[in-house]
């Protein structure tokens, strides 16, 4: 209970600190990177609870934001759907999906699963560039209408900037309450899934329900992404960007929420702030890569708990 | 309470358990002794459900567990402990013990999402008997400490109580003593003897002899997957079959 208080407090600052922000962020190019942090945070919050707390890894992440982006476009595009109504339908449809995917591809193991999850999102890439007439294909799909509540439009980097990290710290705080429930115990209890099992925890029902959440974060992030810029795609969506997210999670540490702050929080503005850097950007984003994951193997989000003296996962 | 009637187990060429049968009654603490190879966890993992039988069956309170698997035996009164303690490591003391408390849990999902007043007074509770039960083990005080950093004989104890938590008909103690010292050993005896008055029926895997004369009230022997003697302690103990399958022949 406590740490749930903690983490509910440390929520709070961070949130205060994120509503005046972009006081500061007066380059417009600041905000929207900005903005790609806050969704990128979202998904890797998701991924936490995939790899951190139910022991899977899934590389097929950047398939589940393409579903939600181009879900969600093409729903309010071809169909004329309200897109905030459209957004919610692909996030319920598409979480309602990805369980039934899940119920099937958990039950492979390690790899395997990696292989599965690798296979789903090369291909939904393959159907985005092939179904042109249904997604325009390579070169993407434009005029993506935007978010309309009454008479309000919603668009521009600013107002963004506040519904992207109000839906990424709302979903934060879902899960931390979810992570110091029953239910984030019995997710964690998963790493010794016999002794789980004999204690009435079902593995496949706790790993299905760990996928289906990432999923929908994931889903989630890519209907955003698609509102927001109004033009989606397919090479955002290839596995690289699969990588990248689960590369986040890592990075920022897996065994807690935390990490996803840490992780997408870090790693999506790094390229950025490295450009003075020019041919050796990728050289030193790479190298600092490899050192936090080689000397902190617990990611940054562990070397913060240890520092502070706790316990990184209490 | 528990019927194992006619179990074998084949593992390729190797018969690992052949045409096992006998019954823990309530109440009851029932040893199960025999060399290393005997069988012995074999058979704990088929009555728990991580193995399945290849013929006969188990029953529990004369319904059969056919086919049913580990989490669903534990919702019917089935608890058990492992040799290789299996603790969740990054999990706290309490923590552990409140994940044997899952089968109680009546908050759900989504209530634990928005956490809303029924997950906390649910949390609240199990908390509080979760401390009772590390209490009565003596560990109250190391209820916070992360489990995997603890003793081993103290996480044996852990182990135990997460096992009890779920408040059991049927438990199953795979060596329970193994790797305490003499004196956490005659702790284990006295625990499991008041265990006893609860009504449950016990099974207990263990390689000490004299935790077995001493907390049991009939003991069987396995020898290569096969009953090779059952009856009261002592009986067992010195019964050629058995001291055949100790010391060799």
């Amino acid at each position: 209970m406590k740490s749930l208080a903690r983490d509910r407090r440390r929520l709070g600052w961070l949130t205060l600190f994120l509503l005046v922000l972009p006081v500061f962020l007066r380059n417009p190019y600041y905000l929207t990177v900005a903005n790609l942090t806050a969704l990128n945070v979202l998904t890797v919050a998701g991924l936490v609870l995939l790899i951190g707390y139910a022991g899977e890894i899934s590389l097929g992440h950047a398939g589940f934001w393409a579903v939600g982006a181009y879900g969600s476009a093409l729903l309010s595009l071809r169909l004329g759907f309200p897109p905030v109504l459209a957004t919610l339908v692909v996030l319920a449809a598409g979480t309602l999906l990805a369980a039934l995917l899940g119920r099937v591809i958990l039950r492979l193991r390690g790899n395997y699963l990696v292989m599965a999850t690798l296979a789903f999102n090369l291909m939904i890439y393959y159907f985005l560039v092939e179904a042109e007439d249904l997604t325009g294909g390579p070169p993407g799909l434009p005029g993506i209408p935007p978010y309309r509540l009454g008479p309000y439009t919603l668009s521009g980097d600013l107002p963004f900037y506040y519904l992207l990290w109000g839906v990424s710290l709302g979903v934060l705080y879902l899960f931390f309450n979810l992570v110091h429930s029953g239910e984030g115990r019995a997710l964690r209890a998963l790493s010794e899934e016999p002794a789980a099992a004999c204690l009435g925890i079902s593995p496949l029902r706790y790993k299905t329900l760990a996928f289906a959440m990432s999923a929908a974060c994931a889903l989630l992030a890519g209907a955003l992404y698609a509102h927001y810029l109004s033009f989606i795609s397919p090479k955002t969506f290839d596995i690289f960007f699969s990588v990248q997210l689960v590369t986040m999670c890592l990075f920022g540490g897996k065994a807690s929420l935390w990490g996803a702050l840490f992780g997408a929080g870090v790693l999506t503005p790094l390229p950025h702030l490295l450009e003075f850097l020019e041919d050796y950007r990728d050289l030193f984003y790479g190298g600092l890569l490899m050192a936090v994951l080689v000397f902190f193997p617990e990611g940054l989000s562990g070397l913060w708990g240890r520092s502070r003296g706790g316990h990184a996962r209490d | 309470m528990l019927e194992i009637k006619g179990v074998s187990k084949r593992f390729g060429g190797l018969v690992a358990l052949n045409q096992v049968s006998f019954e823990v009654r309530r109440g009851e603490i029932v040893g199960l002794i025999g060399p290393n190879g005997a069988g012995k966890t074999t058979l704990l993992h088929v009555v728990s459900g991580l193995l399945f039988e290849d013929q006969g069956e188990v029953r529990l309170r004369g319904r059969s567990l056919k086919g049913l698997a580990p989490w669903e035996r534990a919702a019917r009164g089935l608890a058990r402990t492992f040799q290789h303690i299996r603790i969740f490591p990054g999990l706290s003391v309490l923590e552990n013990v409140l994940c044997g408390f899952h089968l109680r849990r009546r908050a759900g999902f989504l209530s634990a999402l928005f956490h809303l007043p029924r997950t906390a007074r649910e949390e609240g509770y199990l908390r509080e008997q979760a401390l009772r039960l590390l209490a009565s083990l003596g560990l109250a005080e190391k209820a916070l400490l992360p489990a995997e950093t603890l003793p081993y004989g103290e996480q044996k104890k852990v182990v135990l109580a997460r096992a009890l938590a779920s408040n059991p008909q049927v438990l199953l103690l795979d060596e329970p003593a193994a790797g305490l010292n003499e004196r956490e050993t005659r702790e284990l005896g006295t625990y499991l003897r008041a265990l006893q008055s609860q009504e449950m029926a016990i099974l207990l895997v263990e390689h000490d002899l004299n935790l077995v004369v001493e907390v049991c009230q009939r003991v069987v022997a396995l020898d290569q997957g096969r009953i090779i003697a059952q009856g009261a302690p002592e009986e067992v103990q010195n019964h050629p079959a058995v001291l055949e399958a100790y010391l060799g022949r």
